[in-house]
């Protein structure tokens, strides 16, 4: 016989269209924040993006980012605690974009942030038109609670792959777990897998 | 701040906890103490995933941050959300003797155990207590003299989550150091803080900077970005500010 908790019945099971939701997760209008620190606040003079590859590194300042051809994308996006938000809108760079800038033939990328977090992904999560560098969420600019002035959108994986304050991609030949890959949280997070934890 | 985890171990699948007992703590906040044959143990400041599920297979998870020790059974703290789809249900219907599915620990950042030393600074809004109190139970459990302060924002003296129980660990040798602050009503008399946590109540109550304190805080987003801000700007180093926050998503 199959495990039912008494009394509970549910609310929530017609709200969510069919084919979007991944298992265990739930629709929210919100949305919530999750980080592991303080929210780190960089200028934008100061700020850069920096692709690193066994070459010399490549590196846009701001200005020089905001010139590079830029997409707007409308996607879902589901957080590991749970929650996921259908129909978000972004406009940011395509990460192959910023690829054709370098010679590689690595086979993972380490995204890394302000404030030192770090995720890793197979280079292919992150291109043909996977992964973006937003710095536009909703038609403003991303505000820093939400990985302002730009965050990695990875919106295929657990939205931690996302990485908040993200300066720039390492190309490695090996995957290298990140911060929240060294804490318990699965390396590649395909949210269809529920691929949440190590183990998963 | 350099990930490493410190209980580094795959999650188990879920398994069945039977509910033991349930301790109404305020009027809208309720511990489901739960006993699990298979449970591997956890960490202070940990959460656990709940799984519900209707007859008809409908399920719904959550997680919850676990207020017990490590040593102990898991228990988590429930703050009943009225718009909620499962907090109603934990912190209102559950009973006794009920059954729910559980998975974990999870987490390996949010995380205090005494060798990790201190002065150790816990400040928590609301519920954000949970994981908190994991840890000031540990130090107390295992007899730890690092310096430890509490700071508690609640709404009224009413809303006070442990309320009794931190009284007896500030009461204890080397104990906790509580600081309340109540946001929205006071009893008469009240003495303490009657305002929100901000830079300068975290300046008064705060270790100060040079004393290299480990912070740990945990509430919703809003208190959160306020206090973990403000802690950098007395002088902490981000990598000593741990931060854990929850919307209202019940």
């Amino acid at each position: 016989m199959s495990f039912f908790t008494r009394g509970f019945e549910g609310r929530r099971r017609d709200e969510a269209p069919e084919g979007r939701v991944p298992p265990g997760q739930y629709l929210t209008e919100g949305f919530p924040v999750l980080s592991a620190g303080p929210t780190p606040r960089t200028p934008l003079e100061q700020w850069t993006f920096t692709v690193e590859s066994g070459a010399e590194p490549v590196r846009w300042t701001w200005d020089e980012f905001q010139a590079l051809p830029r997409e707007s994308v409308t996607v879902d996006i589901h957080c590991v605690t749970r929650w996921s938000k259908l129909d978000t809108v972004w406009e940011g760079v395509s990460v192959d974009t910023l690829l054709e800038a370098v010679d590689h033939d690595a086979s993972y990328v380490l995204a890394f942030c302000d404030g030192g977090y770090t995720t890793n992904l197979p280079l292919e999560d992150v291109t043909d038109g996977k992964a973006w560098v937003a710095f536009g969420y909703d038609g403003e600019a991303l505000d820093p609670e939400h990985g302002g002035p730009a965050r990695l959108l990875v919106p295929h994986l657990y939205f931690w792959k996302s990485a908040k304050w993200v300066r720039g991609l390492r190309l490695l030949d090996d995957d290298e777990p990140g911060f929240w890959e060294s804490n318990g949280y699965h390396l590649r997070g395909d949210p269809w897998r529920e691929q949440r934890y190590w183990g998963d | 701040m350099a990930g490493t985890a410190v209980l580094g171990r795959l999650t188990t699948g879920w398994q069945v906890a039977e509910v033991v007992d349930v301790v109404k703590e305020t009027p809208r906040v309720c511990t489901l103490a739960l006993s699990a044959d298979g449970w591997p143990g956890h960490g202070a400041g940990q959460h656990l995933d709940v799984r519900l599920t209707a007859p008809d297979g409908y399920q719904a998870q959550r997680s919850y941050s676990i207020a017990s020790p490590p040593g102990e059974p898991p228990a988590i703290t429930v703050e009943r959300l009225e718009d909620g789809e499962v907090s109603p249900y934990l912190a209102g219907e559950l009973r006794a003797g009920d059954r729910i599915e559980i998975r974990g620990p999870i987490g390996g950042w949010f995380v205090w155990e005494p060798a990790l030393g201190g002065p150790l600074l816990l400040v928590g809004g609301g519920s954000g207590v949970v994981p908190l109190m994991a840890m000031a139970r540990l130090r107390a459990a295992e007899g730890s003299d690092v310096p430890a302060r509490l700071l508690l924002s609640s709404r009224s003296w009413e809303d006070v989550i442990y309320r009794d129980e931190l009284a007896a660990l500030a009461d204890a040798p080397a104990g906790l150091e509580v600081v309340h602050t109540l946001t929205r009503s006071q009893p008469e008399g009240w003495s303490g803080y009657a305002r929100r946590v901000d830079e300068s109540l975290l300046r008064e109550v705060a270790w100060p900077a040079e004393a290299g304190a480990q912070a740990f805080v945990c509430g919703p987003t809003a208190f959160v970005e306020t206090v973990a801000s403000g802690l950098v700007t007395l002088g902490y180093p981000p990598e000593r500010v741990k931060t854990e926050r929850f919307g209202a998503t019940g």
